[in-house]
């Protein structure tokens, strides 16, 4: 049997770790050919949606790179990246897909022989984890699903703006002038994404046809309490709407976004 | 008759300092030659692993910098090369210099290093400090700039073989050394400094003992691209050192080798190098620093001292080594030191000796050709006032040449420089500068997209592994491709001409490169679109050799894939690609400097010599800030005169509009063209200008300490200084404590001036009263650079020095009208007292009360104590991260009264550069905001670290293009994905993806 | 087989015996002496010559036709030269320099021929049989000629036996001669550098610290860490691990 090859993406910043990239090359060091670069301009570049629909199409890895912290060519991009990638890796984690396959790493300039014993080290990881449950011809497709759930999660306003008011939060100080808990700002996080997560799944089965309660909750293999006011809720945003009932059953439907 | 003057600068020397100058210069609408001695610029910043206090790449910050340098069509690198003679004055100079030959003509060779390769001799590498070894031909460093290959003579047999395989025939053996003359107006000189030859510190054995390495061979050994790979090796074993000393004051403070100077920057290095030590072995190690004074006068230095002790457990150790042994069974070595009286001996596993600087090579001549004075050290001579002009005309200096500096004092010499160095010839400005003119762009908006490829072999450096032709095949299938093809080098000339006619032709719209790396090529590429009627952003490069061909040498068939992949995701990206235009900005010609202290006045000055308008606002109704309570300089200057005179040159210069008990109440607008609302006496009003500097000076610490305001013998060292010149002195024993309000919990770093104050006082109260006893209690006295010569001096003169720590601080008592103070004795261990008639008090320099106020209003950040905090600490000090607003003189940081002369020379330098614009014109990859998608939620404007978001009338987000950078963090956040990065939005960044992930091109 | 007979592998220039001449020879008749016809000897590659040696011949003669006589000219000149170099690196391997001999013989020159395989195979007699030729075979020697072998295969030492010809007797690219002591020198020092090199890379196939060679090739462990920083830079060899404070480094190895 051909030795399974991963493919992976790298996206990289431009000033430091993009440099340091070329400079293995300029230093010929060698590493496995299974990366295939997209420079950006800062790390902090890095959608969240973007990462996901690059798993959703069967990549086995994905690798961002960025500055070291402080050396940010743009100050601070590098910290927002990595507060995505701590978003992004719990919102895999819902989606049955290894967060493994997510990595974070900070690569100088010149830091050629790092950048690649990262890639090195990243693609043998990948080998000894297999093929991504979505790569090739035949993907998990309820993996899929999930994964595409995911990635319209990381697309909601609430999650985006969690994120992106993390630093302020934690690290300066809310509207009420108090400093929020780091442990505090990630319960919430975490409770967050997996709300958001759920949401984005129950709205994506109702996307298709109509569906009921017990379908979504056996779908989702979560509470019908939990699973109705969550519908409840997506009712209130007007990304549901109750298309007909059958039996006793109330059928949902969702509603394209305006 | 009066001579034309020449509108272009000579700036000797390529590291950093001359680079900035240069592009200072050019930037501000005049011609530079920028003459290095080396084969290519960088100078020693180009070799230092990480940069200190923020633990910054080197390479990483300056490599942007220099090629920029390289690239600048107004900058004209001579490198390899030096003056012979000089002729001519002010205005009018020709230079004569000779340019060694490189044997390589500079016009062909692409850098591609296939000559190297296969060089059979090879030579130690200087650039890694002879711990490794390079081939003949060579390039200094992977990064070099020019990246122009040269050939060692010295080394070379002349096999022929580099000449063989050059495909662009760029080796020319016959090639000689040429003369030349320059036609130049002013001259800056930046030529740097030598490390000290460790060597004649015979004691320390280096050279002897192989496990006794210079601080600049650490910072090789501590570099990822160093001879070790970034680990710390022996170099006697190849074990890693779990006990490093560090040795400080190697060939600086040291009377016995005439180098009485201290060299300013070592203590800070070495405490990096120790901190970024550890990170570079996997075990644990053990640091020691060895020091006479640990001289952290910089920003935010002594909280990094205060680190490197506490957090990154360094251990300091306060004493002068006495010399080193070596154990030859084992190359360990022996420090014999003494500490406390108390003669020690300890075992390390190596040793890093903190060389000082020395004047550069060859100064001698240099000065003797350009006719400029050296001082006793033979560094460049310099006043106080005038801490730029050499003592001739027309020529000016920065850098370590000046005195021994850190990085960023050299960069904002540089700047300084180069606004003296402009000011001279501002009539000239924009004469002999070349601004290109392209042909009309064709409008593409309406075409289906039509792509061509070049796919480059770099000779043998690409298509010797990847299948380049089969990748051109791979090219033509894909969609929108109309045209593919190969070259032998796509960079090169003839390549252009080619790509020019293709896309006639072929009516292209976009174009593809497959070869290097876009980080040093794609400028040149875009320039060849707009030659061809083009816009520049239709282009995308795909990089097969330096992450592909390079990196996968023995896999030639995954490598080949792997460019296909590379070729059809930035043609998928292609496809998507848009016309971008350069934001472009009016620029009022107008300058706002807010404060009217020596930095505001300077300055101010220095703008209308550049012949710009300003207006100067000054809070108080006076002019001068804090020298007005400057008497007397250790040297022969005459501050009180100095003052008056510069007061006397604004009052009389039209172009300065003077704003006295004058307010700033508001400011709005960016660069260029900026608003402000002043107030005085009540009535407000409104000015119009392009940039501002912000120059409001500090203030001194009021002492709760040590009985001030109870006691009328207790003074400042201003108020001892005025006494002093007041004749109003008479004390028979004056005792000076350091450090009050500084180097505290609360204010942790260190004022910069007190001990060099301190020492002035003792050193006048030594000449007016002799037999006056002065005591001087200190925590460490950090007089850097030839202030050393003043502390010596003191000493000489009987001015007692006794060191005190935190745990023993002097205690200040009065008993029965008796004013005491208990001291503590180290070496004896025991408190003793001294009755006196004054006690001096050396008190820390704080920050305005209002600056947060005026922070707020100019959006600009501050430090943690409080300063104004620059855009980059390294290689930005003159710069906030908002463009168009620059900072100078103790608002920045407390600084000696040259110090602030040079910065706010360069910062009228800086603001020069967009002040000689009509138009700025700036990168067309900004973002841009879908208003239908936009709620105002204001999350951006939070992220973004330029201020350059705000939200419209209508509540909706607006880019200010020209102040955005296009980093995407903006994008990435937005909770609508409402804004997004021109050339990187999500659909293109995605169409990349899906094309390698799904093998096909979609959409 | 006595060690009177010796074995001797003997290359011979086409152009000094005919395929008729050599078969008649009595020398080819010898059960010692292996007589093997190359076109010119200046074309020997070094790589067969130590291949030969590896496989257990006590001696290798070369014969060449006589200078000026040389049917490619200047064939015997290379070949000078390549002796130089092979002699040059048998010393680094241990291997006796005498085993390995260049000779001219003017075409038919029979007798004289014979007479160069009789001295010969008195030098090897008095010299004794290659450590490689005995049922146990030195294996330190062995992995030593196998170092020098690859060490030829090099470009870099092959280049310089290309070029040393043309910059010592004529000019070099600048249009100066490289004197023949300045060219040895280099010579020396680049056949040793490369030597060590490969044998370091030979032992290498496991992870090996600097200390760990220097002790097992007897050199100083300053000196291996130098060819290990350039081993590194030209990637032949990559570190492997760091045991304690040990690095420890290996081959790259070439697929």
């Amino acid at each position: 049997m051909v030795e399974f090859e991963p493919k992976i993406i790298g996206f990289l910043c431009n000033w430091c770790s993009y440099a340091g990239a070329d400079l293995a090359g300029v230093s010929r060091i060698q590493y496995p050919p299974n990366i295939r670069v997209i420079r950006v301009m800062c790390s902090g570049r890095v959608d969240p949606v973007i990462v996901l629909e690059m798993f959703a199409d069967g990549a086995d890895g994905i690798l961002v790179m960025g500055c070291h912290p402080g050396e940010c060519h743009y100050l601070e991009g590098n910290l927002y990246a990595e507060r995505r990638i701590k978003m992004l890796k719990r919102l895999i984690a819902c989606t049955g897909l290894e967060p493994e396959r997510l990595r974070l790493e900070w690569v100088s300039a010149a830091e050629g022989s790092r950048f690649a014993d990262i890639v090195t080290d990243f693609t043998n990881q990948l080998k000894s984890l297999g093929p991504s449950a979505l790569a090739g011809e035949k993907p998990d497709e309820n993996i899929l699903s999930c994964v595409r759930a995911a990635e319209r999660a990381a697309g909601t306003s609430r999650l985006r703006t969690l994120v992106g008011r993390e630093k302020k939060l934690t690290e300066e100080e809310n509207v009420y002038g108090e400093k929020v808990a780091q442990e505090e700002f990630d319960e919430l996080m975490e409770e967050s994404v997996k709300e958001e997560y759920l949401r984005s799944r129950i709205y994506l089965l109702a996307k298709d046809e109509s569906i009921s309660i017990e379908e979504l909750t056996k779908h989702l293999s979560a509470d019908s309490e939990i699973v109705l006011r969550h519908i409840v809720v997506m009712k209130r945003r007007g990304l549901l709407k109750m298309d007909r009932i059958e039996g006793d059953n109330p059928l949902y439907t969702a509603l394209e976004a305006i | 008759m009066t001579e034309e003057k020449v509108g272009a600068i000579l700036v000797v020397g390529g590291g950093v300092a001359g680079v900035q100058a240069a592009l200072d210069i050019a930037d501000s609408g005049f011609k530079a030659y920028l003459i290095d001695q080396s084969p290519s610029i960088g100078g020693v910043m180009a070799k230092l692993d990480k940069t200190f206090p923020t633990n910054d790449c080197s390479m990483c910050i300056l490599a942007p910098k220099l090629v920029e340098a390289g690239r600048h069509p107004n900058i004209n690198l001579i490198t390899n090369a030096e003056i012979t003679g000089l002729n001519g004055e002010l205005g009018n100079f020709e230079v004569k210099i000779r340019k060694r030959s490189r044997y390589i003509n500079e016009e062909k060779c692409n850098g591609c290093g296939s000559c190297a390769q296969k060089c059979p001799v090879e030579a130690i590498d200087t650039y890694n400090k002879g711990l490794s070894d390079r081939s003949a031909i060579y390039i200094e460093y992977p990064q070099a700039v020019p990246l122009k290959y040269i050939i060692d003579r010295e080394k070379c047999i002349g096999c022929g073989i580099c000449q063989e395989i050059c495909k662009p025939g760029a080796v020319e053996y016959e090639q000689e050394d040429t003369e030349a003359t320059l036609k130049v107006g002013s001259i800056i000189l930046a030529p740097g400094f030598e490390s000290f030859d460790a060597r004649l510190k015979t004691e320390y054995g280096y050279g002897r003992f192989q496990n006794v390495v210079t601080s600049i061979e650490f910072e090789r050994i501590l570099n990822a691209s160093g001879p070790y790979g970034g680990l710390i090796l022996r170099p006697s074993d190849g074990e890693i050192p779990k006990k490093i000393a560090f040795i400080q004051c190697v060939g600086s403070r040291d009377a016995q080798l005439g180098n009485n100077y201290c060299s300013a920057a070592c203590c800070m290095y070495s405490i990096k190098e120790a901190i970024i030590a550890n990170e570079h072995v996997p075990i644990e190690l053990e640091r020691t620093i060895f020091y006479m004074d640990i001289r952290a006068y910089g920003k935010e230095f002594d909280a990094y001292y205060s680190r490197a002790r506490e957090e990154y457990g360094v251990r300091f150790v306060r004493s002068r080594v006495a010399n080193v042994e070596e154990d030859p069974l084992t190359n360990d070595l022996f420090v014999h030191y003494v500490e406390d009286g108390e003669p020690k001996t300890e075992e390390f596993d190596m040793v890093v000796l903190s060389v000082g600087m020395r004047p550069p090579k060859n100064v001698e001549k240099l000065a003797e050709v350009l006719g400029i004075k050296l001082n006793q050290y033979k560094f460049c001579q310099t006043d106080t006032f005038s801490p730029i002009e050499t003592s001739k005309p027309g020529i000016f200096v920065c850098g370590a040449f000046a005195a021994p500096k850190d990085i960023p004092e050299s960069v904002v010499q540089a700047s300084a420089a180069a606004a003296k160095a402009t000011a001279t010839i501002a009539s000239e400005r924009g004469k002999l500068i070349t601004i290109k003119e392209y042909p009309p762009e064709r409008d593409v908006s309406l075409e289906e997209p039509r792509i061509g490829v070049f796919i480059c072999h770099c000779g043998i450096n690409i298509g010797g592994i990847v299948n380049v032709p089969e990748v051109v095949e791979h090219a033509k299938k894909l969609p929108n491709v109309v045209y593919a093809e190969d070259n032998l080098y796509t960079c090169s000339q003839d390549t252009q001409v080619r790509i020019r006619e293709k896309i006639k032709e072929f009516n292209l719209n976009r174009v593809v490169v497959a070869a290097c790396t876009p980080r040093t090529h794609e400028p040149l590429f875009r320039e060849t679109l707009s030659e061809a009627g083009l816009n520049s952003y239709l282009f995308e490069m795909a990089n097969i050799r330096d992450q592909c061909s390079w990196v996968h040498m023995h896999e030639p068939e995954k490598a080949t894939e792997k460019a296909k992949d590379l070729v059809r995701s930035v043609v998928a990206k292609t496809r998507l690609l848009e016309t971008l235009k350069k934001p472009v900005t009016s620029v009022i010609p107008v300058g706002l400097v807010i404060g009217g202290g020596l930095s505001g006045m300077t300055a101010a000055l220095e703008l209308t010599r550049q012949d710009f308008e300003v207006h100067l606002v000054e809070r108080e109704k006076e002019l001068g800030g804090h020298l007005r309570h400057i008497y007397y300089l250790p040297g022969s200057e005459n501050p009180h005169e100095m003052l008056k005179s510069i007061i006397k040159d604004i009052h009389e210069n039209e172009k300065i509009s003077v704003h006295l008990n004058t307010e700033i109440v508001n400011v709005e607008g960016y660069v260029g063209n900026f608003r402000t609302t002043i107030r005085s006496d009540g009535n407000e009003k409104q000015i119009e200008h392009g940039i501002i500097v912000v120059a409001t000076g500090a203030t001194e610490y009021k002492p709760t300490e040590y009985l001030y305001g109870t006691d009328a013998r207790v003074l400042t060292q201003h108020e001892l200084e005025e006494n002093l010149a007041k004749d109003r002195f008479s004390a028979k024993t004056v005792v000076m404590i350091q450090c009050v309000g500084a180097r505290t919990k609360e204010r942790p770093n260190c004022s910069r001036i007190c001990c060099g104050h301190a020492i002035k006082n003792a050193l006048k109260i030594k000449e007016v009263s002799p037999e006056t006893e002065v005591y001087v209690l200190y925590k460490d006295i950090r007089t850097y650079g030839f202030k050393e010569d003043y502390y010596r001096e003191a000493a000489n003169e009987g001015v007692l020095f006794i060191r005190y720590d935190d745990e023993h601080k002097p205690k200040v008592t009065q008993e029965n009208g008796k004013l005491m103070v208990l001291a503590w004795e180290p070496i004896l261990k025991t408190w003793f007292p001294i009755e006196m008639g004054t006690l001096a008090l050396s008190v820390a320099v704080v920050p305005n009360h209002d600056s947060e106020r005026l922070a707020r209003m100019l959006k600009v950040p501050l430090t943690k104590d409080g300063f104004f905090l620059e855009a980059h600490v390294k290689l930005r000090p003159l710069d906030f991260a908002t463009d168009g607003i620059f900072l100078c003189g103790l608002a920045h940081w407390p600084k000696l009264i040259e110090e602030s002369i040079s910065q706010a020379c360069g910062a009228a330098a800086r603001a020069a550069t967009i002040l000689s614009k009509k138009t700025l014109e700036v990168e067309g990859i900004v973002s841009y905001v879908d208003e239908d998608l936009c709620v105002g939620c204001g999350l951006c404007i939070s992220l973004c670290p330029y201020g350059a978001i705000e939200k419209d009338e209508r509540g909706i987000a607006r880019v200010k293009e020209v102040l955005c950078k296009g980093c995407g963090t903006c994008g990435a956040s937005c909770p609508k994905r409402a804004i997004t990065m021109r050339q990187f939005t999500d659909e293109q960044i995605i169409a990349q993806g899906l094309a390698v992930l799904r093998g096909a091109v979609c959409g | 087989m006595s060690f009177e007979e010796p074995k001797i592998a003997c290359f011979v220039c086409n152009w000094v015996f005919g395929e008729e001449e050599l078969a008649t020879s009595r020398v080819r008749k010898a059960a010692n002496v292996n007589v093997v016809r190359v076109m010119c000897i200046g074309r020997i590659d070094p790589v067969i010559v130590l291949q030969t040696f590896m496989k257990g011949a006590d001696g290798v003669l070369l014969v060449g036709c006589a200078p000026p006589d040389c049917h490619f000219v200047e064939g015997n000149v290379y070949a000078e030269l390549t002796v130089n170099v092979l002699k040059k690196l048998l010393v680094l391997t241990n291997l006796e320099p005498e085993r390995l001999e260049l000779r001219w013989v003017s075409p038919i020159e029979e007798v004289r021929f014979a007479k160069i395989i009789k001295d010969f195979t008195e030098q090897l007699g008095k010299l004794g049989p290659s450590p490689l030729a005995r049922e146990k075979r030195d294996v330190n020697i062995l992995e030593n000629v196998l170092a020098a072998k690859n060490a030829v295969t090099n470009f870099r030492l092959r280049a310089l036996i290309g070029k040393e010809k043309e910059l010592t007797k004529s000019v070099n690219a600048y249009g100066e001669r490289v004197s023949c002591e300045e060219f040895n020198a280099l010579l020396d020092e680049v056949v040793e550098e490369e030597f060590i090199r490969h044998k370091l890379l030979l032992a290498m196939k496991k992870p090996f610290s600097v200390k760990e060679l220097a002790k097992a090739l007897n050199m100083k462990p300053a000196v291996v860490l130098r060819h290990i920083v350039n081993m590194r830079r030209k990637g032949m060899i990559a570190l492997d691990s760091v045991e304690g404070t040990t690095p420890l480094y290996k081959a790259v190895e070439v697929r």
